[in-house]
């Protein structure tokens, strides 16, 4: 009891920055999970991965400015990030172009001015805090940002649920029903981009998309509807938050990615394990029903 | 007077500049049946976007009749077949003209559902995964949602595709029903037996109307004949199509017409290139 005690609740209650990193990404996966379900179910998970690299030159434009605070580096994140997703979705909807190479185009353009912009001023150790984060010195402002952003994204979801629902399911039925059809995905687009953003002070911009992707795709393989898909992704997302912090505490890593390699091992258990697995698809269901 | 609930003036759709449509003039009588008919690339789809509004007119325009709904069964749906959804879900997108975006589902609503399914043969189906239809019961689900949006305008693109002959009959069945409550329907369809046998009246299109009227006159063979010699293929050189080139005289005669049918084409349009 005492050595459970010691393993799982000690470090939370006894240190003031584990509770504040726990209580900061338990929040980010109540955000960014259900976003990374629909992501993935718009067959845009690398979109994701696209995007958290095009933050990078407004944070670092922050940084240039205003050294290593949260404010205007979360501002300058949020601008670049809007710009790169407004630009590639508009590319996309307006012209022959699809969103895959649009995307790559304006998040590689958006990178490469990134990385300048830091190499300008930075040296490399604030590159790798701009790219990896620290989810252990989450400050309050940090905390109301990240809290901030959930509530808009969880009060956009309730609120777009459906026209997202139609967006993905069948957009040409929704263009001839309503005008709905192409702000849904701006709207959502923006939610990807706010989302990273909250993400990148914890966890940095490259493994932010990694709380939102892999809980997500997780999640596929035990259910066949999304309203239980997102709410089993946020768990899951809470489990690896969790289980990463106690890691990279009891072990000495950083907490980044401890928590999106405990995801990792999540995802790895659910394709093997899942109701939609591979185990289940092979050798369990190998009898058949009469009709 | 009967009422119209379409009405195309001069109405020009197409793609890249190239006509798909060209200067459609006439009216949709409110209540008709009406088949639209006519070679691959002849602007049937197209006429149907245009309609519904997913394609915006080149030239002209399309007039809906005040507070006329539509609803559209394309051709080529861009249903995402793999997105985690039952046949439930699909079918009660159909709501949406009625509860919108937020408006809450109800009990009632969940029963119009069932019986949605129940008219096109899919009672039962409420739950099942939508990767697991077949190509002509994805096809009677889509049929469902028509019938559940309720709407006083019915736009089908060639609805019969990979239906078996029996779903063909209840397909139909449902149709006539519709058309028995005053719906106006347009159907794009390529059986011509199917059409003589079930639809009062016709479009022959071939990129313009070649005949619209009563069917028996415009399938005529003649009629036939010369939507045959349509020539599909684009021009990439062809000559713009001068504002001039067409007078309005000789084309809006259908709308001034108290009376739908039979009209022929042959004196408006002839068979030639009006392009000049």
């Amino acid at each position: 009891m005492e050595m459970l005690y010691g393993l799982f609740i000690a470090p939370f209650a006894d240190f003031g920055f584990m509770q504040r990193a726990l209580f900061g990404s338990l929040m980010l996966s109540l955000g960014a999970c259900p976003i990374g379900v629909f992501l993935m179910l718009r067959r845009m998970s690398l979109s994701g991965d696209a995007m958290a690299h095009a933050i990078l030159p407004g944070a670092a434009a922050g940084f240039l400015f205003y050294g290593l605070e949260i404010l205007p580096m979360t501002i300058g994140g949020l601008l670049a990030g809007i710009i790169v997703a407004l630009g590639a979705g508009a590319v996309s909807r307006f012209t022959v172009q699809r969103e895959d190479a649009s995307m790559a185009a304006f998040y590689l353009i958006s990178l490469a001015i990134g990385v300048l912009m830091v190499s300008i001023r930075g040296s490399s150790v604030d590159l790798m805090h701009v790219l990896f984060g620290t989810v252990l010195a989450l400050n309050n402002e940090a905390l109301i940002l990240i809290g901030g952003i959930v509530v808009v994204t969880l009060a956009s979801l309730a609120i777009f649920w459906r026209a997202l629902v139609a967006e993905c399911l069948d957009p040409l039925f929704l263009r001839s029903v309503s005008r709905l059809g192409s702000p849904v995905h701006f709207i959502f687009l923006g939610l990807v981009v706010l989302n990273l953003v909250g993400g990148f002070q914890a966890l940095g911009t490259l493994l932010s998309v990694g709380l939102m992707m892999l809980p997500a795709a997780a999640a596929r393989f035990w259910t066949a509807r999304v309203e239980p898909m997102c709410v089993l992704a946020v768990l899951i997302g809470f489990a690896s938050c969790v289980a990463g912090l106690l890691l990279s505490y009891h072990a000495s890593l950083p907490s980044g990615p401890a928590i999106i390699l405990s995801a990792g091992v999540v995802y790895f258990a659910s394709i093997l394990l899942g109701t939609r697995g591979i185990l289940r698809a092979r050798i369990i269901h190998h009898r058949h029903r009469t009709a | 007077m009967t009422q119209t609930c379409l009405t195309f003036r001069d109405l020009t759709l197409g793609y890249n500049s190239h006509p798909a449509i060209h200067h459609l003039d006439g009216t949709i009588r409110k209540g008709s049946l009406t088949a639209v008919v006519g070679a691959n690339g002849s602007g049937k789809s197209t006429l149907m976007k245009g309609i519904v509004g997913v394609l915006k007119p080149m030239a002209g325009e399309v007039v809906r009749a005040p507070g006329v709904r539509a609803a559209y069964l394309p051709q080529q749906s861009e249903l995402d077949r793999s997105f985690p959804a039952r046949v439930l879900d699909l079918v009660s997108l159909g709501l949406w003209p009625r509860r919108g975006l937020l408006g809450r589902h109800t009990k009632e609503d969940r029963e119009s559902v069932s019986q949605a399914l129940m008219a096109v043969g899919l009672g039962g189906f409420e739950k099942r995964p939508i990767d697991t239809l077949s190509g002509g019961q994805l096809q009677r689900t889509l049929f469902a949602r028509v019938l559940l949006q309720d709407a006083d305008l019915i736009l089908l693109d060639e609805p019969f595709n990979a239906v078996d002959a029996k779903t063909v009959g209840d397909l139909i069945a449902l149709i006539k029903r519709w058309h028995g409550e005053e719906r106006t329907i347009l159907v794009v369809v390529h059986d011509l037996e199917l059409v003589r046998q079930n639809f009062p009246e016709t479009l022959l299109l071939a990129r313009q109307p070649v005949a619209w009227g009563e069917t028996r006159e415009t399938l005529k063979p003649e009629n036939l004949l010369r939507a045959r010699r349509f020539h599909e293929a684009w021009e990439e050189n062809a000559p713009w199509c001068e504002p001039d080139g067409h007078a309005h005289g000789e084309t809006h005669d259908h709308i001034h017409h108290d009376h739908p049918h039979g009209h022929d084409y042959d004196h408006h349009h002839g068979a030639g290139p009006r392009a000049a």
